[in-house]
């Protein structure tokens, strides 16, 4: 029956020590155990939270980057496309101007040729006409030589005024 | 003879052979002498006499030999009767038994009158009485007509508690000294195995049943009735000197800390407890004459059913591994120690799961109860 009887001092050594206990062990053991777990677990929370954090900015840096390398590579293209079509241009363009140049030599030497042989032609044409007037002179001078065809001839040059 | 070991196997074994030599030897001078009848029946091995010696607090602390007269460590007794008295408890064991008949029941009742400086007094079952003109009186089984002076002795339970209570102190200090010394860091050593049971209290049993963050409060009150009952339990596992008294398993114990857990749960009530006790929602007002004493029972008969709860646990624990170490004894046979120790051992484990389960069912009840008393009105 005794053993569950309370005992007074047993109750008092009892009661004395578990509020000493309490005391002390809140005082000075579970504030700073249960501030170190606490503060750790902070830690460990912040930093996966900053994991977390910087797994995402990761993410959208890498987007960045991909937008980036997208834009440059358009960019590229489009400048490489333009360049293409310039060249083309140019590379048209100049044969367009040779052509005309050359059509202008073409046209320039023909007018030149044009000339030219005009020129020779006009040449010519004097030539023959004072050949002509030697071959004449000498064909004139060969019928002319003896005073029986002189006579002859101004015969006839007067009939022919005559019948006028 | 201390026969409460739990822990190791070989100590089991030791102790099992050692006092059957003893009990031999006590029974052979009885026959010798040829006293046969009140003195052998007396020396005969008694399970429940044994065990309830055992599990019960005790003055000294008997380590080997005959109850009475064996190899103990004295332990001193502080009695407030007309001023401090301190001496050892050495001068009741050494006493003169005495005897005396029982007023109502007829029967023989023994006590122990104590030499020295404690001649005034005498010994009941490890209850100390001022003598009557140098003897007792009973009736009805208990002292009558004498004064009982109060009784601070270290007891074994008391000397148990002490050393608990520094047990937990140096280990703690150990933990605390190294968050301390190298601030929230991973741990290591002693903090790396407590640390656990300190964040397991924390997290399920404060944080779960105290709501809205009050818990940080009680979280001291907790961790210190977890750690106090967890250490003393396993303390009680433990058969040598320091520990091994059924510390947790004695109502005086529990009920001071069930009392603790109601003093806490009635300060930190609030209206809506109260409200819940006299005034019940949903509860016809006809029915509240019958519901109103039944919930002001209801606020002690929680923490009563915690300090049966623990002591009735730890008790039983005590007394199943006692009483099938007492197997060799009653055949007086040591081959029975081939049944009785496994099966101790077996019993040794499972009161290692409840010495745990007990501390935690202690501290997670009280948690509920506060966090009950704290719960503001729902709707």
């Amino acid at each position: 029956m005794d053993l569950i009887i309370p005992d007074f001092g047993l109750l008092f050594w009892t009661g004395l020590v578990f509020i000493c206990l309490l005391f002390v062990l809140t005082k000075f053991i579970w504030k700073p155990i249960l501030s170190a777990v606490n503060e750790r677990e902070e830690k460990i929370t912040e930093a996966l939270e900053l994991a977390v954090k910087t797994k995402a900015e990761m993410q959208t840096l890498q987007a960045e980057n991909q937008n980036i390398l997208k834009e440059a590579r358009a960019e590229r293209d489009a400048i490489v496309k333009d360049a293409k079509e310039i060249a083309s241009k140019m590379v048209a363009d100049a044969k367009d101007n040779a052509k005309k140049e050359s059509e202008k030599v073409v046209v320039a030497a023909r007018q030149t040729i044009e000339a030219e042989k005009s020129a020779a032609i006009a040449e010519l044409k004097s030539q023959v006409a004072t050949l002509s007037i030697e071959i004449a002179e000498k064909v004139v001078r060969g019928e002319l030589d003896s005073s029986d065809k002189q006579k002859a001839l101004a015969e006839k040059l007067v009939g022919d005024i005559n019948l006028n | 003879m201390s026969l409460k070991n739990r822990l190791n196997f070989l100590y089991i074994i030791l102790i099992a052979i050692l006092p059957l030599s003893g009990v031999f030897a006590s029974e052979n001078n009885n026959s010798e002498a040829g006293k046969e009848g009140e003195n052998h029946h007396k020396k005969e091995f008694n399970v429940s006499d044994m065990i309830m010696h055992h599990i019960k607090d005790a003055h000294e602390w008997h380590l080997w030999g005959p109850e009475h007269g064996g190899t103990a460590v004295y332990l001193p007794i502080i009695l407030l009767d007309n001023g401090l008295k301190t001496f050892s408890s050495k001068n009741f064991y050494d006493g003169t038994p005495k005897s005396a008949i029982d007023k109502k029941t007829k029967e023989s009742v023994d006590y122990i009158v104590g030499v020295g400086p404690a001649a005034e007094y005498a010994m009941v079952h490890e209850k100390i009485y001022k003598l009557n003109n140098g003897e007792l009186e009973f009736e009805e089984g208990h002292v009558h007509g004498s004064v009982k002076p109060w009784d601070f002795s270290i007891t074994k339970n008391v000397l148990s508690l002490f050393f608990g209570a520094t047990l937990i102190l140096v280990i703690m200090f150990t933990v605390a000294k190294f968050y301390k010394k190298n601030g929230a860091v991973a741990p290591k050593g002693l903090a790396k195995f407590l640390e656990p049971l300190v964040v397991f209290v924390r997290d399920d049993i404060a944080k779960a049943n105290i709501s809205d963050g009050k818990h940080t409060k009680y979280l001291p009150y907790l961790l210190t009735i977890f750690f106090f009952i967890l250490f003393n339990n396993f303390l009680g596992l433990i058969p040598l000197l320091p520990g091994g008294a059924n510390l947790t398993g004695n109502i005086t114990v529990t009920l001071f800390l069930s009392a603790c857990t109601l003093i806490i749960t009635l300060l930190s009530s609030n209206k809506n407890y109260w409200k819940h006790i006299f005034a019940t929602p949903g509860v016809p007002v006809a029915l509240l004459p019958i519901m109103i004493p039944i919930e002001l029972v209801g606020i002690f008969t929680k923490p009563f059913a915690l300090m049966i709860r623990l002591f009735a646990n730890m008790t039983a624990g005590h007394i199943i591994i006692l009483a099938l170490i007492s197997i060799i004894f009653i055949n007086q046979n040591a081959a029975w120690g081939a049944l009785s120790v496994p099966m101790a051992l077996f019993i040794s484990v499972l009161e290692l799961l409840v010495a745990f389960l007990q501390a935690y069912l202690f501290a997670m009840l009280s948690a509920l109860f506060i966090g009950a008393a704290l719960e503001e009105a729902h709707h």
